[in-house]
């Protein structure tokens, strides 16, 4: 046992635990701390997997950006805890039951079909470097230039979108 | 030197989990969050497997990480459009429990 192995099963605990916790939460304000928690983990997953423009990518947009804004519309429904409704019966026991299935079997095959001679060893200096940055950025504004522009679109189409949904119509009464 | 199968079945366990706040929870919000978590399950699949296919000179085979970036911009759309979209029903209907939005009227 290694200590790159320690690193992994740590990080992974806090996790799994954080997402637990996020689903469990009655108050969905900590549901999103949970999230943040989660996130914030995973990134330290990417530093370790030698990808940190992806980890600070994920801080600043997921962590950031996107967490703040579901705080937001939380805060500004005053939905933090929803009066619980009549639905059917057997709907969470079948979820619990199915989501079950869903592990286990998803598990089973990457552990069953394991590829023994892959594996990911701790990031040399080299890899946390302007040296993988720039490599990265070769490759997204050679090879993946086309996708690049088709998201710029379509962060503008769903700026737009957002804008229109949310506008008070010229003399609607609210 | 930890085996890429790890990492996959964390991605997979974070993906059930997603999967199954999905189906339980009521708030609509949450259940956002738990699409969040899902797709961050699969950007940890994506960059583990770059990790392990590596080209020349050590670096990681980047088309894992620029997928990831792609789909962390894709996300961001959602989530702004996804939580207009919350935003409007709340105000036509003055309450988002999504059991009790089982009809396209407004």
């Amino acid at each position: 046992m290694n200590s790159d192995i320690v690193v992994f099963l740590v990080l992974s605990l806090i996790a799994i635990s954080s997402a637990l916790g996020m689903m469990f939460s009655r108050n969905a304000v900590y549901s999103a701390l949970f999230l943040v928690l989660n996130f914030i983990t995973v990134a330290v997953f990417y530093l370790l997997l030698g990808a940190p423009f992806i980890a600070m990518s994920q801080i600043t947009v997921y962590a950031g950006a996107i967490m703040v804004l579901f705080l937001f519309v939380i805060m500004l429904l005053g939905a933090e805890n929803l009066a619980p409704s009549k639905s059917l019966p057997w709907q969470k026991p079948l979820a619990y039951i199915l989501a079950f299935v869903l592990v286990v079997e998803s598990v089973y095959l990457v552990i069953s079909r394991a590829q023994v001679d892959k594996f990911i060893s701790s990031p040399e200096a080299s890899l946390n470097s302007m040296d993988n940055l720039r490599e990265m950025a070769m490759t997204l504004f050679n090879q993946y230039l086309l996708p690049f522009e088709i998201t710029s679109i379509l962060l503008l189409v769903a700026m737009v979108g957002a804008i229109v949904l949310t506008k008070q119509e010229k003399g609607e009464q609210k | 030197m930890v085996p890429v199968n790890y990492y996959v079945a964390l991605s997979a366990i974070l993906f059930s989990i997603g999967a199954l706040g999905v189906l339980i929870r009521r708030n609509p919000l949450i259940i956002f969050m738990s699409i969040e978590l899902m797709l961050n399950a699969g950007n940890l699949a994506f960059v583990a497997f770059g990790r392990s296919y590596e080209i020349a000179g050590g670096q990681p085979f980047f088309s894992g990480q620029i997928f990831v970036f792609f789909v962390i911009a894709v996300a961001a759309a959602e989530v702004a459009v996804g939580l207009a979209l919350i935003v409007e029903i709340f105000k036509t209907r003055k309450n988002i429990n999504i059991d009790e939005l089982n009809s396209l009227k407004g």
